[in-house]
């Protein structure tokens, strides 16, 4: 038994091994989604924390329970702004994946096609720009994009523009699509390169030996070899997109309708507790399933 | 091979690489700009980094920032290591699958949703929100991260090495000291060079997590953006990136010259079996 010879074999290592970050774990990360639900179901009150019931003891934890309420979900579905910005968020997440395959799949075919010895360097070049901060790299798109920015400058002096012609993209949300598509390209490259890389090139030249055009071989060989890197790229980029609060905070101005954003300001501007946690239970359910497919996914690796 | 580097391959990388890189290089090139308009250059001039030296709370934000990004490093390499040994080692346990799922789901969760439900905790228990919150919160995320890069290292890894030291006697504890984890040293080096990035990045759960006295760097940033854009913020971000370039390409040259010399040694290993 390979077990009986593991190096954290003697059972109060392996426990000691398994139970800190798992208790890390339990408590940080799962105990929090309890205590949301909680919250959701509370009520608003002028208070610190700004919500009711409170648990003070188990003599009255009963009446407290008593007092929760589904009057925070019912005003999500009220309120028409909350079930817009689930379904534009949604479908902001939807474009800018599928945007984020047609941008990144050139770049991980080009880079698994590469001399084994510039593979490396080109892998470390997409890694680089997701190591540097992601509010920096947004914030650099502002200066290009802005009316008056770099972008419009360039169109002007090429002469496509004429000079009192200004870009208008800034604070809508094809700003946003950029944005996310810059940011978040890294996260699918890299699944799609690792899927390409591995790939066996003799089935091409055999295809190709055989007649089949490049193009009908790509379809019918290198895409469905690919396919395991295409469904993490994308689970890895959607899920996150759909919550995503800087990009289009930054770059879709108030125009740009997304749940992260509403999340924020319910949060910290109308500093609502029990609807923002309604808010993110809402979304969780949304992501529950695209979620779990990830994971099994992750499992697979 | 040279091939297979057809014209279109060629065109996708270079357009690829210049989407990239163009945008970081403007804002670099912007942070010497003389002119406190953003978009018009006015010569260059390296005022704003000296106006930077002379911002006491951009500097308090920075020393936060640093102090989370490295506390909170350490005790994620150590929480995530042990959590990859956990995934790598151990198949069967009551509550692998819960485990599993636990390290995971961080990784794509939407920063809104962790932020909030760790700020519920930390109210609910009745925890003073600052310094020590942002650093358990970004333990929680980034402990996933390095979990996930040590993890791919052990999957490569030869168990038999572990096998013969512990078939010679060596007790578990030492036996992981002395051979697993130089073995897997480049990933769990890796891991908290990701770990310390990502928290110096991070703006979203920290400002749910944070609390008075203990506002990082990009939460100041963010403010700043808020407020317009400024020469300065290029310049505080251009020394982001020029610090965290340089240690990825230092930590990157580390671990490469650390694996050529491992194979080499093994190579001369068995050319002398």
């Amino acid at each position: 038994m390979a077990d009986t010879k593991d190096p954290t074999g003697s059972s109060k290592a392996k426990w000691l091994v398994v139970a800190v970050p798992y208790l890390w774990s339990a408590i940080f990360f799962l105990a929090p989604f309890f205590i949301i639900v909680k919250i959701s179901l509370s009520q608003t009150a002028i208070a610190m924390p700004p919500y009711m019931p409170q648990f003070k003891d188990l003599a009255t934890a009963w009446d407290a329970v008593r007092q929760f309420s589904l009057d925070n979900y019912v005003f999500l579905t009220e309120d028409p702004l909350y079930i817009a910005a689930y379904l534009s968020s949604l479908r902001i997440a939807l474009i800018s994946t599928l945007l984020l395959l047609a941008v990144g799949y050139p770049i991980a075919y080009g880079m698994a096609r590469a001399p084994k010895g510039v593979r490396n360097v080109l892998v470390m070049l997409v890694i680089l720009p997701f190591w540097t901060s992601f509010l920096i790299r947004v914030y650099a798109w502002i200066g290009i994009l802005k009316p008056e920015g770099l972008l419009t400058m360039l169109l002007q002096a090429l002469h496509i523009f004429g000079p009192d012609q200004q870009l208008k993209i800034f604070n809508t949300e094809t700003a946003v699509f950029i944005g996310i598509v810059y940011s978040y390209l890294p996260f699918m490259v890299l699944p799609l390169y690792a899927a390409l890389e591995k790939m066996d090139h003799t089935l091409l030249e055999a295809a190709a030996d055989l007649g089949c055009p490049p193009l009908q071989a790509f379809w019918k060989i290198t895409f469905p070899l690919s396919l395991p890197g295409v469904v993490a790229g994308c689970f890895l980029c959607f899920i996150p997109i759909v919550g995503e609060f800087v990009i289009p905070d930054l770059l879709g101005g108030s125009g740009t309708l997304m749940i992260g954003k509403t999340l924020w300001a319910e949060f910290f501007n109308n500093r609502d507790w029990p609807v923002s946690s309604a808010v993110a239970v809402v979304l969780l359910i949304i992501l529950v399933v695209p979620i779990v497919i990830f994971q099994n996914q992750q499992k697979k690796l | 091979m040279n091939k297979n580097l057809t014209w279109f391959n060629v065109t996708a990388l270079v357009l690829g690489f210049a989407f990239l890189y163009i945008p970081i290089l403007i804002l670099v090139i912007y942070s010497f700009n003389e002119s406190k308009l953003v978009t018009v250059w006015g010569g260059f001039s390296t005022k704003w980094y000296a106006s930077l030296a002379n911002n006491q709370s951009i500097l308090d934000a920075a020393w936060v920032t640093i102090r989370v990004g490295l506390l909170s490093a350490s005790l994620a390499t150590v929480l995530g290591t042990m959590a990859a040994l956990t995934l790598d080692r151990f198949k069967k346990f009551h509550g692998r699958a819960l485990f599993s799922g636990m390290v995971y789901a961080p990784l794509v969760m939407p920063e809104v949703i962790t932020g909030l439900s760790l700020l519920l905790l930390f109210v609910a228990i009745g925890f003073d929100r600052g310094f020590w919150t942002v650093t358990i919160a970004h333990t929680t995320l980034t402990m996933c991260f390095v979990a996930v890069v040590v993890q791919s290292r052990l999957v490569t890894f030869d168990r038999s090495l572990e096998e013969a030291a512990l078939d010679l006697g060596c007790p578990p504890f030492k036996t992981f000291f002395i051979i697993t984890l130089p073995l897997i040293l480049p990933g769990v080096v890796a891991g908290w060079m990701l770990a310390f990035t990502l928290s110096l990045d991070d703006l979203v759960i920290a400002s749910f997590s944070t609390g008075p006295g203990a506002t990082t760097l990009p939460i100041k940033i963010y403010s700043m953006v808020r407020l317009g854009v400024t020469p300065e913020i290029n310049a505080v971000s251009s020394i982001l990136i020029g610090v965290i370039a340089l240690g990825v390409v230092a930590a990157s040259i580390v671990t490469n010259r650390a694996e050529k010399e491992r194979e080499r040694a093994e190579r001369a290993a068995f050319a002398q079996g």
